[in-house]
């Protein structure tokens, strides 16, 4: 063996004392993610508070892992969660079976789902791993009413709202 | 017989068809598929919807001598038409050749697509047609990709229009077909649908009070080639793609319709499956491609909340929930104790399998089982039933039918369908009924008679083929002449028989008349000859051959010599409660139920059944074919299948019958049953081609009803098919109370019964609690039409509205069934205004 060689590897050590460390003092601090990473699903709201589910089914229809159930109820405009005549009554995600991949944001007809930034699912027990759609859906925007809304009849006729292309 | 064959090149296929054969179905039958919306192949073609264009070439021919000009290699030339034709419009003919798919065509199918898209909504996400539409399908495979229409020039129309109680029209998804129209005037004659205003705002409108007053109106859903139509039981329900299919039976009347039941995990259940609707299931014998809305929507009831779900056992005069091994032993405790005085009593509602092991329970006990039924004549229809290949759908002109005491339409509407699309096609209907029915329009022949002479007047009719005079008064009368005229002319002939006005001897003396009348004109042994109890429940024919009878001692002396009743699928003291003062206290009862029913509160002993849904075995029509039926859920509860109950029951009285599945039974009664030898689930499993195609590829085609995978029963051949000797006896006479007023039950499709009220979008339709009377019975009583009256019947008083039926004879009285008023059989009653 050449002691050369040692002393070559050596000296990459010795450099690095010399370098600023990269470790994140998580949970403390946390590193950004990219703006593309793909962590927990969330349920979107248009600006007046509707939410975009429109409970069609097609994320659960698109999930290769069968970890979306959905269910559809009936709006009215006297108890509207969302625009046209369709909601999710029930939205429920199993975080252990999602692998991620975002198909059901491909899918949705609506920008309804949309995986977010959170990669934080732990969980103690598998019941606590399915996220149900009061976890999902984000917070009401400031100025909006929550759902189910009481509204003027005859505005919320569609269900699928005119979208520009995703550039 | 057989019409000239036809034939026609279609994409270079050679095709021979039966003249008047159109290009469409010519092309399905080689397997081009040639799109279409509007074209159904069940109803005449309309070319409105314009999908189906083909290019159409024919021979040339020389105008002098008509012959067909050839070119140098002795091949006809052929000379296309410069315009595009419909398909579905065209008939076949010599030497044509079809281009489905040149360029030509299939430009020309793409534009249409592009038109109809101008106004279709993009609702497909929430569309409960979305996944099994015609437009979502055709559009992919035919349609442009990209449309040059603006987004914004849609036409907006009403989404959300409610057409009656049990479907939703959504205007803006409608293509103009008309398929929905033309199935309610052409298929059904319930004319209640139509077109208004014009071009893009023609919509669909319903002009009937009620909305949409049909029993069919659900098959609009199926035969929709988008989603304008869905049904308001399955709205948003789920979506097709997610939904299980189990093939079942529909239990609720003879006909014995052919469904498959989707279901799906819900939520709401706990995650456990529920039934989210019911389809049909095509068979081309039975139902075709229909089922009536009772069929469709009245499933409910198998998910109520109020079923049993473990057995119950009285403890100090309180039923109490108990383990199956405490109940069972009490039962088998209590028929023993009463030994050859138990008495078992069992309902047309359960299958051939729970039938059977009842039968053979009661005979291992010494004891006896009865059927309760008020329909009789099961023995005369499983000698003189109509032969094996029967299918309604063939009969036409030169044969005919004799529906007699019977309301078809309310009874079994599939067959009310089919006989009066025979009479259509040219068969002579004769219709035989105290009062005015639906089924009197189509008739050739109508015999009107008084409650109680049904029976003479089906002896008159044998009277008047035979040359022989019974005793009946009607024979010689001119309309019975006429009528037993076109009957015996026939070629063909099927006799219906209900029990309307009659009791169980009544219409066991009316199944004797007819079967003599089909004898006396040679109408027996054939196929499409021969004759059809209309029972009130489903299974009526399968309790008779399995040997079920009703108790010639008449139920309350039966019950009143019996220590212990058995009962299965019978609500006893619901139908009648004055049959429970007949039972002593010290009676045992153990009841087999799905619910807590008036029985079962007085039994000793009740164990929790499960319904058709949870469980397989078989029916068998009115028209004796064997039928399966699948498991489609998990279990409700601790329950057990009737036939294992009795099984489980027999095992605690010591009586091994060695049963483990409804196979061990049905092989059982293919041993030991007239008729049954041979069959196993197997035969009863056989699927054959059928047309038209439907469902899965074929949607576009014949509609989402599901195509036949799991068998299309089998009928079996009557006594006179297999040499059995059995005369059908000496004419008898029936007989009703005489009273000032009668009271006669009668049967409508929405009873009040718990399999049809536990369904919620059925509550509005279901039949009125009213009494009905001629005008001057109304003034006889003193009340105007609609009042409400009291009805006197066995020392009880009941109020209802009275209202005026015009086609009643003088002193006699109409109710609904299961309307509360304890009468199955005509009864003596009085009327009087309230007082």
């Amino acid at each position: 063996m050449n002691p050369l060689e040692i002393l070559r590897g050596l000296w990459t050590t010795f450099k690095s004392m010399f370098e600023s460390p990269v470790t994140y003092q998580y949970p403390e601090v946390k590193r950004p993610v990219r703006e593309r990473f793909k962590g927990r699903h969330e349920l979107k709201r248009y600006e007046n508070g509707l939410e975009k589910c429109i409970g069609c089914a097609l994320c659960a229809a698109a999930c290769p892992a069968d970890a979306i159930f959905v269910e559809a109820s009936e709006n009215t405009d006297e108890e509207r969660y969302s625009p046209g005549e369709r909601y999710a009554s029930t939205y429920e995600i199993n975080m252990l079976r999602c692998i991620f991949c975002g198909y059901c944001e491909d899918a949705c007809p609506t920008e309804a789902i949309v995986l977010e930034h959170n990669y934080e699912l732990s969980f103690y027990d598998r019941r606590s791993a399915i996220y149900d759609r009061e976890m999902l859906l984000v917070p009401v925007p400031p100025g909006a009413r929550p759902t189910p809304q009481v509204v003027e009849p005859g505005v919320f006729t569609r269900s699928i709202p005119e979208m520009e292309n995703p550039v | 017989m057989s019409e000239p064959l036809v034939t026609l090149t279609i994409d270079g296929k050679e095709v021979s068809v039966p003249a008047g054969t159109l290009v469409v179905d010519a092309a399905k039958k080689v397997g081009i598929d040639i799109p279409v919306f509007c074209y159904h192949p069940k109803m005449d073609p309309v070319g409105m919807c314009r999908m189906c264009l083909v290019e159409v070439g024919m021979p040339k021919r020389d105008r002098q001598s008509g012959e067909v000009v050839t070119d140098e290699n002795g091949d006809a030339i052929i000379e296309f038409r410069p315009k595009l034709d419909t398909s579905c419009t065209l008939s076949v003919s010599e030497g044509m050749v079809v281009k489905a798919s040149s360029e030509k065509a299939v430009a020309g199918r793409r534009d249409i697509v592009e038109f109809l898209l101008t106004s279709h909504p993009l609702d497909c996400p929430v569309c409960d047609k979305g996944g099994e539409c015609s437009l979502q399908e055709l559009t992919m495979e035919h349609g442009p990709g990209k449309s040059r229409f603006l987004y914004e020039n849609k036409m907006h129309l009403d989404k959300h229009v409610p057409l009656g109680d049990l479907i939703y029209l959504d205007q803006e998804r409608c293509i103009q077909c008309a398929r929905c129209i033309r199935y309610q005037e052409l298929i059904v004659d319930d004319p209640v649908l139509g077109f208004e205003e014009r071009g893009r705002r023609l919509q669909i409108v319903t002009y009937s009070d009620p909305e949409f007053d049909s029993y069919f109106s659900g098959n609009t859903t199926d035969i929709c080639p988008v989603g304008a139509l869905t049904t308001t039981d399955f709205r948003f329900g789920a979506r097709p793609w997610e939904l299980n299919a189990a093939p079942s039976i529909c239990p609720h009347c003879p006909v014995g319709c052919n469904l498959t039941l989707n279901t799906r995990r819900e939520a709401g259940a706990g995650g456990t499956s529920v039934v989210k609707r019911v389809m049909p299931r095509q068979n081309e014998a039975v139902n075709e491609i229909w089922i009536c809305d009772k069929g469709r929507f009245a499933h409910h009831y198998a998910s109520s909340p109020d079923r049993l779900t473990q057995p119950l056992v009285r403890k100090d005069g309180e039923l109490v929930a108990a383990t199956w091994d405490e109940a069972l032993r009490t039962a088998s405790e209590g028929i023993k104790a009463a030994g050859q005085k138990t008495l078992g009593i069992a309902g047309a509602r359960a299958a051939n399998e729970d039938l059977f092991v009842f039968r053979r329970l009661l005979e291992a006990v010494g004891g006896e089982a009865v059927l309760h039924d008020t329909m009789a004549g099961g023995d005369h229809v499983a000698q003189f039933g109509v032969g094996t290949g029967t299918n309604l759908k063939e009969l036409g002109q030169g044969d005919a039918i004799l529906v007699i005491a019977s309301d078809l339409h309310e009874e079994a509407p599939i067959w009310w369908q089919r006989v009066f699309a025979a009479a259509g096609r040219g068969a002579s209907l004769v219709v035989a009924n105290a009062r005015q029915t639906r089924l009197d329009k189509y008739a050739a022949q109508s015999i009107r008679y008084a409650y109680g002479d049904a029976v003479q007047i089906a002896s008159g009719l044998v009277a008047a083929v035979s040359g022989v005079n019974g005793n009946s008064d009607f024979a010689g009368l001119e309309t019975v002449n006429s009528a037993a005229k076109l009957l015996s002319e026939a070629r063909n002939l099927i006799v219906f028989f209900g029990g309307e006005g009659l009791d169980y001897e009544g219409t066991q003396a009316l199944a004797n008349a007819c079967a003599r009348l089909l004898v006396e004109t040679k109408h027996v042994g054939r196929p499409n000859n021969g004759l059809i109890a209309v029972g009130s429940k489903g299974n009526l024919q399968g309790a008779w051959d399995v040997g079920l009878r009703g108790d010639p001692r008449g139920l309350p002396a039966a019950l009143g010599a019996a220590k212990a009743v058995v009962l299965l699928a019978a609500d006893l003291f619901g139908d009648d409660p004055h049959l429970a003062d007949d039972l002593d206290e010290g009676v045992f009862v153990v009841v087999q139920e799905l619910f807590l029913t008036e029985s079962a509160r007085r039994a000793n002993v009740v164990f929790p059944a499960r319904s058709f849904i949870e469980r397989s075995g078989t029916f068998t029509t009115g028209e004796r074919r064997v039928q399966r039926f699948y498991q489609a859920l998990q279990p409700h509860g601790e329950t057990r299948p009737d036939w294992r109950i009795l099984v489980d029951l027999a095992e605690r009285l010591d009586f091994e019958m060695g049963f483990a599945s409804e196979l061990d039974v049905f092989g059982q009664i293919a041993e030991s049953v007239d008729g049954y030898e041979g069959l196993t689930y197997e035969d009863l499993s056989r699927v054959d081609a059928q047309w038209p195609p439907v469902g899965a590829q074929d949607l576009y085609f014949g509609g989402t009803a599901s195509k036949n995978t799991h068998g299309l029963g089998v009928q079996i051949a009557p006594g006179t098919e297999r040499g059995v000797t059995f005369k059908a006896g000496a004419l008898q006479q029936s007989e009703i109370p005489q009273s000032e007023w009668v009271l006669v039950p009668v049967t409508e499709l929405y009873d009040h019964g718990r399999t049809v009220t536990e369904s919620e979008v059925l509550k509005p339709r279901l039949s009125a609690k009213i009494l009905r009377v001629n005008r001057q019975g109304v003034d006889k009583i003193g009340v105007e039409p609609g009042q409400e009256i009291e009805l006197h019947l066995n020392g009880e008083v009941y109020i209802l509205p009275v209202e005026i039926e015009p086609s009643l004879s003088d002193g006699i009285v109409l109710v609904a069934r299961s309307q509360g008023i304890p009468a199955s059989t005509p009864a003596a009653v009085e009327l009087r205004a309230v007082s």
